[in-house]
């Protein structure tokens, strides 16, 4: 354990630099630069909120929140589990040739995905002042569910980083795999007993929703959910426990596999 | 056995290395579930090293001799870290750099400036020391202004030199050196072998791998001889030298 620590400590500028070589990237050939991580999620709310709010006669006032908080932790997810998947081929050629802990690549991948979600967070909180809605201490509780998708996002992409370096189709299964999280995930609807009926335990499976569901909570001054809470805590740490051991049972036999 | 004494800085005990191949490639679970219901799911045990054992003390310069697919550049990743053996063990004292693809772990849309920082790190520099050397390398690869320039508009040869000046401003314990004495222009390397000589005049293990005897003779002071995997001859430079060359004439 101490010898792990003694590594991570020693590797901690590397991972310092990959984070904002990851950041830098993204933004420097894009004129808007890092405007664009808070237009983006604007505008693809508006679109959902016309969609579902004006069209279809959904939700209410404070609407566009609702599905601005959804789905700025959804594209976190999508996005940060999809890199990291790549992380490991995408640097096979330092991998071949230096010694370098492997799990710093997934890792620094879903830190500067994590970074630009904070960053995006600024529109949300804006929102608030737009939509007035009455901001509680409550908010502070939404430090609980973010840490724990970082927690969740870590776990899931050093499995995904794993499983891809063997299975290169893996990519396309995962987006599928995407596309059933999001549209479990209650972005743009309620989740009630009146619309899913005895159905409505089955959005338990997907800790992302709850993980959303607890993010609401915080944001709307509602109190937190205490079962939600321990559900996503498990599958949280779970995925993490089984990345990183899975990780390092594997990570030997991938340079033979890139 | 198994104490390194004290001017031991590598020891390289029983290193055995397997690698199993496929019989063609499987890479994506498509294939692999269709050749997994088939049956077809083979694989080849290889030896690409086969009990190896070796110790060098500070100040020895070892020449690594062997035919393509010999084990030679198996047997620099293991000591390198980068491979994991399948059996036996390295231990090695101090920083190891190798000089192995210079320029390799260059991400192409940094400029060669933010590469510096970038290598610096991968080489497990800190940022002090790169802050402190940044112009010393900047000013021995004769880049120029070319430093802020994406790297992915170098030439291959300005690449090499840039990796070169990165990876040599450390003072290692032990060099790897695979033929990368042929680094850019005639001039840069001339100035490349000096720096590489000095490097040497200072004492340290070097490991070096080449197809040329002659470099080798230069260069060493021992030497191995690896066939198929395995150690078939080892000790001083002249006498390994001359069993290769008669091996060779056999063959």
């Amino acid at each position: 354990m101490s010898r792990l620590f003694d590594n991570f400590n020693k590797y901690r500028f590397l991972l310092v630099e990959l984070i904002k070589k990851d950041i830098k990237l993204k933004y420097r050939r894009s004129y808007l630069g890092i405007l664009w991580t808070l237009l983006e999620p604007l505008l693809t709310t508006a679109v959902l909120t016309f969609v579902f709010g004006g069209l279809l006669g959904k939700g209410g006032r404070t609407f566009p929140v609702y599905i601005l908080s959804g789905r700025l932790l959804y594209s976190f997810f999508a996005g940060s589990t999809k890199a990291a998947m790549k992380s490991i081929r995408k640097n096979s050629g330092m991998i071949k040739k230096v010694y370098v802990p492997k799990y710093i690549y997934p890792f620094s991948t879903i830190l500067s995905n994590y970074v630009i979600f904070l960053i995006s967070l600024v529109v949300l909180f804006a929102s608030l002042f737009v939509f007035d809605i009455n901001v509680t201490f409550h908010i502070l509780w939404a430090l609980v569910p973010l840490l724990l998708l970082l927690i969740l996002g870590v776990g899931i992409g050093m499995i995904l980083a794993t499983l891809a370096v063997f299975f290169r189709d893996l990519e396309y299964l995962w987006s599928v795999f995407l596309m059933i999280v999001m549209y479990t995930s209650a972005i743009f609807y309620h989740v009630d007993y009146s619309s899913f009926g005895e159905k409505v335990w089955l959005f338990n499976l997907n800790p992302l929703y709850l993980i959303i569901m607890n993010f609401r909570n915080a944001v709307f001054g509602t109190p937190i959910d205490i079962k939600a809470l321990l559900l996503t805590t498990i599958y949280s740490f779970g995925s993490l426990i089984i990345g990183i051991i899975f990780f390092y049972k594997q990570q030997d036999k991938f340079i033979m596999n890139i | 056995m198994g104490i390194v004494m004290k001017n031991e800085t590598l020891k390289v005990e029983n290193v055995s290395m397997r690698f199993n191949l496929m019989e063609k490639k499987v890479d994506d679970l498509k294939d692999y579930v269709i050749k997994f219901i088939k049956r077809e799911l083979r694989y080849q045990e290889f030896w690409a090293l086969r009990d190896v054992s070796f110790t060098l003390g500070q100040g020895d310069r070892l020449g690594i001799l062997g035919l393509n697919g010999a084990g030679k550049s198996t047997l620099l990743k293991i000591i390198a870290g980068v491979l994991k053996p399948t059996e036996g063990k390295v231990t090695a004292r101090g920083k190891i750099v190798p000089l192995l693809e210079l320029g390799a772990g260059f991400d192409s849309q940094y400029t060669g400036a933010e590469n510096i920082y970038l290598y610096g790190a991968v080489l497990g520099y800190s940022r002090d020391f790169i802050n402190e050397k940044y112009d010393e390398i900047v000013k021995f690869s004769e880049l120029g202004d070319f430093i802020n320039v994406p790297v992915k508009n170098y030439s291959s040869g300005m690449k090499a030199r840039l990796g070169f000046s990165i990876a040599t401003i450390v003072e290692p314990e032990i060099l790897i050196l695979d033929e990368v004495l042929s680094v850019g222009d005639a001039k840069f390397r001339k100035k490349s072998e000096k720096k590489i000589m000095s490097m040497l005049d200072k004492g340290i293990t070097v490991l070096f791998v080449s197809h040329s005897i002659d470099q080798v003779l230069r260069i060493c002071d021992k030497a191995i001889i690896l066939d198929k995997g395995k150690l078939v001859a080892q000790g001083k430079v002249k006498k390994v030298c001359k069993i290769y060359e008669e091996r060779m004439n056999e063959s």
